[in-house]
């Protein structure tokens, strides 16, 4: 194997008696999309929280492109390379659509110490974030504010601004929660191209198209990775069968 | 033109007919009433940088307007006792010129910002508001233990500082200096809430989260606001010394801090005209009720209590309906 883009080495993670990751290393290869599956409840989101920085680990370490990020705050890990989408939106609500890419893309340009001219009409932000909303779908929202969107179309600008950031590596948090059907394919295709650009730890409850989509799928469950392998490898495996895909026989 | 600025022209119209007309039928004290005004509206603009953009509740502006109430005290009444403040080991003269008075209020109150904020911001909701609140205390009771400057006296500054070409001492030619500086000051505020700052600012306020992770640091940008916020309330003081010739520890006082607030609540949060009106109203409620009763606060509360209840974005809100989104 290639040297990873991102990488977590026995992470491990307690609320109380809780343990939320239990000894969780796994890693994201260049070019690819790694499904990370699990039950409800299974620390999936709190395991992502760790890599994003949201939350320190009781133990264990984060590597992002080489790099021990563990100490560093969720904004230092943005600025090197890691974009992540929440399952529950955090965005700016009163802004509008296009505000919130036009941040994205200023985050990424790393200087938001600029007091006169309007933001929007910074060409090169905003360009960034209107091809970045485009890619999403989303080009005809751009006035709307961010509130008054679906909570599909928000899950849409979340990955427009994890887009706009042009990172390294894509962490994301059910991304087709609450699309259509033909939202849901649109966001699988655009994944399916995605994966050049960055390669994405794809958190996801679709399992069509989990299994569209996943080079590799890790399956969690009571924070514990129970299996990691191809998309045959995990359908087959009786361990996962019994605890998480039995319930579809 | 959009409705809020249609109205907020016409407040700017307003701030220069009263006077205009107050000059013309030979009406100083409404003239000084305006001028005062424009400062607390002044005070409250640089408040809502933090409180309106930033969603930084202070209780501890008064610091700030009391910085530059007594960095021009103290300067004049150097300058007036011919009695140096330094002589070693350099020489500091006091001065009576506004422009080296406002430079140095402005400075003296960003550097306590940066320190007050450096540290404030480390919490967050009523934490904040605490804090900020024991600071601003702090430099309430350090005045008034302060003999140098007149302690709980207060300094008094005979004459009216100097402005090249201006005969201060006129009200109308101190007001159009105030007016003016008012004015630039809400054109600055109106930039910087539309400028890339001014969104991520914004959006930290929203979510602190979303911010982090497009990798900005809401403490830098909040820090930096609060600073600027500060300068700006910190210039109010000075001016607001330099109208009454007088200085006090009063300045300092959490009421001050509160009434600065009142402004932005009353007139609207975040709105650029918000503490204009605040202020221009409170002056007004305590012109006209002050006369009739003592106790015109009572009024106030309930105007401010019905506003808080029924119209969230204050009498601007009431005026212009919800903030429209610019494209
Ligand atoms: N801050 C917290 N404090 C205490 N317990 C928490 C906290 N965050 C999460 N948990 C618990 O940790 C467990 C894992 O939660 P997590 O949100 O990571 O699950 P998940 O796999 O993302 O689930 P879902 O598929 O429903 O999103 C749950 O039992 C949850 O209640
Ligand atoms: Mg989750």
């Amino acid at each position: 194997m290639t040297d990873p883009v991102l990488q977590t080495i026995g992470i491990s993670k307690a609320f109380g008696a809780l343990q939320a990751s239990k000894n969780v290393t796994l890693d994201l290869q260049p070019g690819e999309i790694h499904a990370l599956i699990g039950p409800n409840g299974a620390g999936k989101s709190t395991l992502i929280q760790q890599i994003a920085g949201n939350l320190r680990p009781d133990d264990g370490q984060v590597i992002l492109a080489g790099e021990n990020v563990t100490g560093l705050t969720t904004a230092q890990r943005a600025r090197r390379g890691l974009a992540r989408t929440f399952q529950i939106s955090a965005l700016a609500m009163e802004d509008t659509v296009l505000q919130n890419a036009i941040l994205g893309a200023l985050g990424a340009s790393g200087k938001p110490w600029a007091f006169f001219g309007a933001a929007l009409k910074r060409q090169d932000l905003r360009q960034a974030a209107e091809t970045a909303l485009a890619r999403v779908g989303l080009s005809d929202h751009v006035a709307t504010r961010t509130a008054e969107l679906s909570h599909g179309q928000r899950r849409q600008l979340e990955v427009a601004v994890a887009l706009t950031l042009k990172p390294k590596a894509f962490i994301m948090d059910e991304p087709m929660a609450g699309l259509g059907t033909e939202g849901s394919q649109q966001m699988t295709q655009l994944l399916h191209e995605l994966r050049q650009e960055a390669p994405i730890l794809l958190v996801e409850h679709d399992m069509d198209a989990v299994f569209a989509l996943a080079d590799r799928i890790s399956v969690l469950v009571y924070g514990e990775i129970i299996a990691t392998g191809s998309v045959d490898d995990i359908r087959r495996n009786p361990k996962v069968r019994e605890a998480y895909l039995g319930e579809e026989d | 033109m959009s409705r809020e600025t249609q109205i907020n022209s016409l407040i700017m119209v307003g701030f220069i007919l009263v006077p205009l007309w107050a000059w013309m039928t030979d009406e100083p004290f409404i003239i000084t009433l305006t001028t005062k005004a424009a400062i607390l509206a002044l005070a409250g603009i640089g408040l809502n940088i933090a409180l309106g953009l930033g969603g930084l509740v202070s209780l501890g502006h008064a610091a700030f307007f009391g910085i530059g109430g007594y960095a021009m005290g103290i300067l004049a009444s150097h300058a007036q006792s011919y009695d140096p403040i330094l002589e070693t080991p350099f020489l500091i003269e006091g001065t009576k010129s506004m422009i080296v008075i406002w430079l140095v209020a402005m400075i003296t109150s960003g550097l306590a910002a940066l320190a007050i904020g450096a540290l404030s911001l480390r919490t967050s909701g009523v934490y904040f508001i605490m804090i900020t609140l024991a600071f601003g205390q702090m430099f309430f009771f350090f005045s008034i233990s302060w003999p140098a400057y007149g302690g709980e006296d207060g300094l008094s500054i005979y004459v009216r500082n100097n402005f090249p070409g201006l005969n201060t001492l006129d009200p109308i030619q101190f007001y159009i200096i105030v007016f003016v500086i008012m004015a630039l000051a809400l054109f600055l505020t109106a930039r910087l809430a539309k400028s890339p700052f001014g969104l991520a600012l914004n959006a930290a306020r929203q979510s602190a989260t979303r911010v982090e992770t497009i990798g900005l640091s809401t403490y830098g940008l909040r820090l930096l606001a609060f600073t600027l916020s500060g300068m700006i309330t910190g210039l109010a003081g000075a001016l607001f010394a330099d109208l009454n010739r007088f200085v006090s520890p009063t300045m300092f006082s959490w009421q001050t801090s509160g009434e600065i607030i009142v402004f932005i609540i009353l007139g609207g949060t975040a709105r650029l005209f918000g503490p204009v009106v605040g202020a221009a109203l409170f002056i007004l409620l305590e012109h006209i009720l002050g006369g009739l009763s003592d106790f015109w606060h009572i009024y106030l509360g309930l105007l401010l209590l019905l506003i808080v209840l029924f119209a969230r974005g204050g009498i601007i809100g009431i005026l212009a309906g919800r903030e429209v989104a610019h494209d």
